[in-house]
């Protein structure tokens, strides 16, 4: 059987920052940075990190899919938020999957992306059931760095297995080579880069050919068959100029998404092959190839079954959601480059207690509420007496997940009182249809949309408190409108 | 076959701090000045209090825990005393504790004492904290205006009353209290307002903004009850009885179950039921003289008119605007300026209305005291969230009314 892609799935966060604002805080400084100052770029919100938003993108992966065939669990980043601590268990517990799961971290390289992908390819030719890649990355970056201006924050997925697939697997091909363009220390915060023009040629225009000539001579394919090529490299003319070199048609390079992303770190190159994958027809062959210290390649060939796969957000319906940020201070402040007056109420401890977490942790990671046996009445969270006054059963709760449940807005407030890292807070009663509520934080509001008592929620998985004091936070569902719909429409 | 409580325990002293930024004042400074009223108002020494009942919300900003402080604050003699909680219903239930001891026989003279000392947080509002352990990986990031706040968006989804009318039914309720609480010279904020005022403040929780919200005090109260026979033998006259005491308790209903609407509050609508029942009470909207309620936001009052049974449901909005509760009016309510003005130092709050009608049925409310005389005057004490709270129903009135 085909080894391939079953499925992908893109997340991008909803704010995109101006660049002209990063530029105006900057110009004085390096007005040298004006020529970065086009576009916009993806910026995540205060309580997303890289595996909420692998986990969004893993979410939009598995539609329509059954959660309960998979093998695997492969997350990749530079920017995990735990070092020692499963970043991929916390991903497959909040897509609630069964425990016997294998589940495995990449690091440490902008290749970590496509190292996890060669390798889910490779694993999948002889596991039972497929793997699900994640990638993601939120990235640290100085303040007034090209890389605030060219990085983004986002996150892609793959299904990777045999059957069905989408797209075929024809082929890998990776060299490393110790070239250290930048590289980020131990207890560092940000990446220390070396000269762009060097990195161009000494980097990308030796390594990466050669990759690219191995991988199609090992699949027997020639450059004018490749229909489109995902470089994912930030400078301009990069993907272009290699494509020429290599004899790739010039209408085969791929968006790099400079203009309305940015470059997400490790999970670009699988960022623009899912977004090459949403545009694709049977029979396209989609060249993917990442740089970092060596450099990874991979072709695949688009089949029929793309045709059947069923409707996603993927990275275009990501960047469709959008907010328009134009207030760069947020931004610093998210990202701790900036100390601001918080306020007092900013001082309360966040101390989770690891055995509380533990005991609740099908409650807060898989929002596993609970169903009674006897009148079927849903609630959260589970308890051990029916919240129906008209049953009160005791012991009768079983497990029942609410997190892939629309809910209804029932009423909502903008708290300017709480301590919020963006006020002001939102939250408010949201209600499931089939029975069940909460008093739920609110998230990626935008004050120019409308916030209406009947409208439909989604929840999507975030982080609930950070508790900076002893670098641990805690994650918890909240909700978030399903469309938007802005005010006075 | 329970009787309930009424006219079994008199009210024969009540003493109330001065509310207010008390900036100079330890929580047993406080303690003292309503102790020092109460007990000259019952006329008795000391010695002759059985038990104390000791109510406080947030003790962790100030006494600590137990009954201790109460007792080392007021020197009392090895006696029992009980320190409850019950949110923002605390004082309430120390009310509650001290008249069902007398009711039972098991004391003659009991105390019930309230305080709170907000002020030391550094910042204004309720103090932000934990809600608890497990609590806290779940709950929303909610304040009490973001709590309350709700109400609104949800009345009016039910009712169908417009934001802007909802508002300004709203601004005459804290309108109301602010004239009320400038005749008050306990009471914490004594400016008046405009609605003007009103609609264009800051805002704190939409659509509550300043002036919607109630302030934040620090403050005390003390009542002082036995039996009616006790207070006679000790030559007391026109005696307040108790009428009744009812506390009702959420049990997730409105947090989890989705049989509630967000518009109301279903404890109060329980207690309210039971509390006119005790008292004998048949039509509230004629029969109550005067009542204070848990203004803690405006936005609260107007629902609560509806949960006491005293408007229609729906028509809140109509009886607030035609000034049906103004100090003037046919039912008046905050009439010493409520948790909106006299001020919410949370422990004492429950007892701080039971003073004012106390106050109004001995005729001794000064400046702000009703012509026609009370008979019936009731305190509706909340705490918690709309969500999930305890409402706490005392009805006092003239004995053999």
């Amino acid at each position: 059987m085909e080894v391939g892609i079953l499925a992908y799935g893109g997340y991008i966060p909803k704010s995109r920052l101006q660049r002209s604002e990063i530029f105006k805080a900057h110009a004085w400084l390096n007005p040298g940075l004006k020529g970065l100052s086009k576009g916009e770029r993806s910026m995540a919100n205060w309580d997303e990190d890289s595996v909420t938003m692998a986990l969004e993108a893993a979410r939009d992966c598995l539609t329509a899919y059954s959660r309960e065939n998979l093998s695997a669990v492969y997350m990749a980043s530079t920017t995990f938020p735990f070092m020692d601590r499963q970043n991929a268990g916390i991903v497959a517990d909040a897509l609630n999957l069964k425990s016997n799961i294998q589940t495995l971290d990449f690091a440490s390289s902008q290749r970590a992306g496509s190292a996890a992908l060669s390798v889910a390819l490779q694993v999948a030719n002889g596991a039972d059931q497929p793997i699900l890649f994640t990638v993601s990355e939120k990235r640290q970056t100085k303040a007034a760095s090209p890389l605030e201006f060219t990085t983004g924050d986002g996150a892609a997925a793959l299904l990777v297995g045999k059957g069905e697939v989408i797209a075929k697997h024809l082929g890998t091909y990776s060299e490393t080579v110790d070239f250290v363009d930048h590289y980020r220390g131990e207890g560092e915060a940000f990446d220390y880069m070396w000269e762009e023009r060097w990195v161009r040629d000494e980097g990308y225009f030796k390594i990466v050919p050669d990759v690219i000539n191995g991988l199609l001579s090992k699949t027997g394919i020639s450059a004018a068959d490749v229909t489109t090529f995902c470089f994912p490299v930030a400078a301009r003319n990069v993907a272009a100029t290699l494509a020429k070199k290599l004899g790739f048609n010039e209408n085969s390079v791929a968006d790099n998404l400079q203009a309305n992303c940015g470059e997400t770190g490790a999970a670009h190159s699988t960022v623009m092959l899912v977004h090459a994958l949403e545009n694709a027809k049977a029979g396209d062959k989609i060249l993917v190839a990442s740089f970092g210290q060596g450099c990874d390649a991979m072709l695949f060939e688009v089949t029929e079954a793309i045709n059947a796969l069923p409707k996603r957000n993927g990275i275009s319906g990501s960047l469709s959601r959008r907010k328009v940020e134009t207030n760069y201070n947020r931004f610093l402040s998210f990202h701790k480059l900036v100390n601001l007056e918080l306020g007092i109420r900013a001082e309360v401890d966040k101390n989770t207690g690891l055995t509380t977490h533990n005991r609740n942790r099908k409650m807060t990671q898989r929002m596993l509420g609970g169903k009674c046996s006897d009148c079927g009445t849903p609630q959260f969270p589970k308890s051990n007496m029916c919240v129906n006054e008209e049953c009160g059963a005791i012991h009768t709760q079983e497990d029942y997940p609410f997190a892939e449940l629309t809910a209804t807005m029932n009423s909502y407030t903008a708290d300017r009182l709480t301590f919020s890292p963006d006020p002001p807070a939102y939250y408010g009663m949201i209600q499931f249809a089939e029975g069940g509520r909460l008093m739920s934080d609110f998230t990626d509001i935008d004050p120019d949309e409308e916030l209406t008592v009947g409208m439909e929620m989604r929840m999507v998985f975030r982080i609930k408190d950070h508790d900076f004091k002893r670098g641990f936070r805690r994650y918890f569902w909240k909700a978030t409108p399903k469309m938007s719909v802005k005010k006075g429409n | 076959m329970a009787t309930g409580i009424k006219d079994k325990v008199a009210i024969i002293g009540m003493g109330c701090s001065a509310f207010g930024e008390r900036w100079n004042d330890n929580a047993e400074d406080l303690i003292i000045e309503a102790f020092i009223e109460a007990i000259e108002d019952a006329g008795i020494d000391k010695s002759r209090i059985d038990a104390a009942w000791f109510g406080t919300g947030i003790e962790e900003q100030h006494v600590g825990k137990s009954a201790v402080p109460l007792s080392m604050a007021l020197r009392l003699p090895n006696i029992p005393v009980t320190r409850v909680e019950n949110y923002c219903a605390s004082g309430s239930e120390a009310l509650r504790g001290a008249v069902y001891a007398v009711a039972s026989g098991a004391c003659d003279i009991a105390m019930a004492v309230g305080v709170e000392k907000l002020k030391d947080t550094g910042y204004g509002g309720l103090p932000q904290r934990g809600r608890g352990s497990v609590n806290d990986l779940f709950w929303a990031n909610a304040s009490a205006p973001g709590s309350f706040a709700q109400l609104a968006p949800a009345y009016s989804a039910k009712h169908n009353v417009g934001a802007s009318d909802l508002k300004r039914a709203m601004a005459h309720i804290s309108i109301k209290s602010h004239d009320n609480g400038s005749r008050n010279p306990k009471a914490h904020l004594r400016n008046k307002i405009t609605e003007e005022k009103v609609m264009n403040a800051p805002m704190i929780a939409e659509p509550l903004g300043l002036f919607d919200c109630c302030g934040v005090s620090d403050g005390s109260a003390v009542a002082i009850v036995t039996t009616p026979e006790i207070a006679r033998s000790l030559g007391k006259k026109d005696l307040v009885t108790v009428k009744a005491m009812q506390l009702s308790a959420s049990n997730g209903r409105e947090a989890q179950h989705n049989s509630w609407d967000g518009s109301h509050f279903v404890t109060t609508r329980a207690a309210a039921k039971r509390a006119y029942n005790e008292a004998g009470i048949t039509n509230p909207r004629e029969q109550l003289s005067l009542f204070e309620v848990h203004d803690c936001f405006s936005i609260t009052e107007l629902v609560t008119m509806e949960d006491l049974f005293i408007s229609k449901e729906g028509r809140a909005v109509n009886d607030i605007m035609d000034g049906f509760f103004d100090a003037d009016g046919k039912i008046p309510c905050q009439i010493d300026g409520g948790l909106k003005c006299f001020g919410h130092p949370i422990g004492a709050s429950g007892l701080r209305m039971i003073y004012e009608m106390y106050l109004q049925m001995h005729g001794r409310a000064g400046e702000r005291q009703r012509s026609e005389e009370p008979i019936f005057g009731m305190a509706h004490n909340l705490g918690g969230f709309p969500h999930q709270n305890v409402c706490s129903l005392t009805i006092i009135g003239k004995e053999g009314a």
